[in-house]
């Protein structure tokens, strides 16, 4: 079965994992806030980057460069690297 | 969801902010085997640890070596021993490089053109009568004497329970030589009599030391709630142990689950091979370990349980704030 990975899924699919992976509490990724500032507003760190970035590797199959950490400071630009990441192995895979 | 700005106000969210990105990377570095002193209760000399390794003395190599930990991603150097001032080319070598913190006991005095803001933890063990009994001299007399209203130094005052009622005559005598003191409690590693923590002991120091907080706010750096969690063992809830402590080498590092932790941390002996197993002496039990830097640090990497209430994270900001002040990454 083909996988949605319209960026409207990402976004909920990635808010669920930072829920579940960092135990965040009174929040759904329904109401998760896309554009609120992890670092900033929630609180997070570069180990819970870390830890989130381990699930969204395995579970789409990316490689997330630890440079691009100090990046991905929203759900939203974390689902938005995600979306440009798998048009791009997309890609790679036409091409061959 | 409890948010940053939610339980700040504009004055407090400013100051977290200026904290919130700082991302500091640091590691501990023996950088000799040897000490002019012999203290009683050090743990370096306690658990063995100047035989850990034979010391490299090839300075290319330091350097060398000094270049991979930036590499790597160090961005605070902390330099203990034995005594580092012994070394001063080893000690320029990391000044160099990269920021830099040096503990000492100030026997020695090192020349400010060389190090103009290097900053220095001068360690002291008490006053005049417990400096003699622990370290065979009265150090402060030295130190005071050769640091005398340097802006680029604090005495690190590991408070022994004998001193109890008597902080203030040497924090009083700190301030009068123009200098900051931060507080920290011995862990008794020997075991010397008389120098062991009891309960009640825990209380009334941490009463005192929030007494001179409140009593000498430009001399002391510290907060409460450091205090709170250094004489209790207790954060959140939590108790401070092995399963806890983020100061752990991170290649040594195996435990499950896996703690919050100091990213890339890694304490290094002298031959810049060997690894030490964390922040301090490898056979203290982990669960009496008073380290002050561990206690902060263990603060620290916690920030998120602390989005919980306004005074939890007022807290954390605070302990954090200190940290940075004591290694240079904010002003005093």
């Amino acid at each position: 079965m083909t996988r949605d990975n319209s960026i409207d899924k990402i976004l909920l699919r990635v808010a669920e994992i930072m829920i579940q992976e960092l135990k965040l509490e009174d929040v759904t990724p329904e109401t998760f806030d896309p554009v609120i500032d992890l670092v900033d507003e929630v609180g997070i760190d570069s180990m819970d980057l870390a830890t989130v970035a381990l699930v969204i590797r395995d579970e789409y199959r990316i490689r997330i460069d630890e440079d691009d950490y100090p990046k991905l400071t929203s759900v939203q630009l974390i689902s938005e690297y995600i979306e440009r990441k798998l048009k791009e192995k997309a890609a790679e895979g036409a091409a061959v | 969801m409890k948010t940053v700005s939610s339980l700040l106000n504009p004055e407090w969210y400013e100051r977290y902010k200026k904290i919130s990105k700082l991302n500091i990377r640091s590691s501990i570095y023996d950088v000799t085997n040897r000490c002019n002193l012999r203290c009683k209760g050090c743990f370096f000399f306690s658990s063995n640890e100047h035989q850990a390794a034979p010391e490299e003395n090839d300075i290319k190599r330091w350097e060398a070596f000094i270049d991979r930990e930036t590499e790597r991603g160090v961005n605070l150097a902390i330099l203990i021993g034995g005594e580092p001032t012994l070394c001063l080319d080893r000690v320029e070598a990391f000044y160099k490089r990269l920021s830099t913190f040096c503990a000492t006991n100030g026997l020695i005095k090192i020349p400010r053109d060389r190090f103009p803001d290097m900053m220095l933890g001068i360690s002291l063990w008490g006053d005049e009568h417990d400096e003699t009994v622990l370290r065979g001299k009265d150090t402060f007399r030295i130190s005071s004497q050769n640091y005398e209203g340097d802006p680029h130094v604090y005495y690190l005052y590991t408070i022994t329970p004998r001193q109890i009622g008597k902080t203030e005559g040497v924090i009083r005598k700190i301030k009068d030589v123009g200098l900051k003191v931060h507080m920290q409690l011995l862990s008794n590693d020997e075991g010397v009599s008389g120098f062991s923590w009891t309960p009640e002991q825990f209380d009334a120091i941490r009463a005192e030391m929030d007494a001179m907080l409140d009593a000498y706010p430009d001399t002391v750096i510290s907060s409460k709630y450091y205090h709170e969690v250094i004489t209790t063992g207790k954060m959140l809830g939590r108790s401070f142990g092995w399963n806890e402590c983020p100061s752990v080498t991170q290649p040594l590092d195996h435990r499950s689950p896996p703690p919050k932790r100091l990213i890339e941390f890694i304490r290094w002996a002298s031959d810049l091979h060997t690894m030490h197993r964390c922040c301090t002496s490898e056979t203290r039990d982990c669960a009496t370990c008073k380290d002050g830097a561990a206690h902060m640090s263990w603060v620290m990497v916690n920030k998120r349980a602390h989005v919980r209430t306004t005074r939890d994270l007022q807290n954390w900001i605070e302990v954090y704030e200190m940290f940075a002040k004591l290694y240079q990454f904010m002003p005093w």
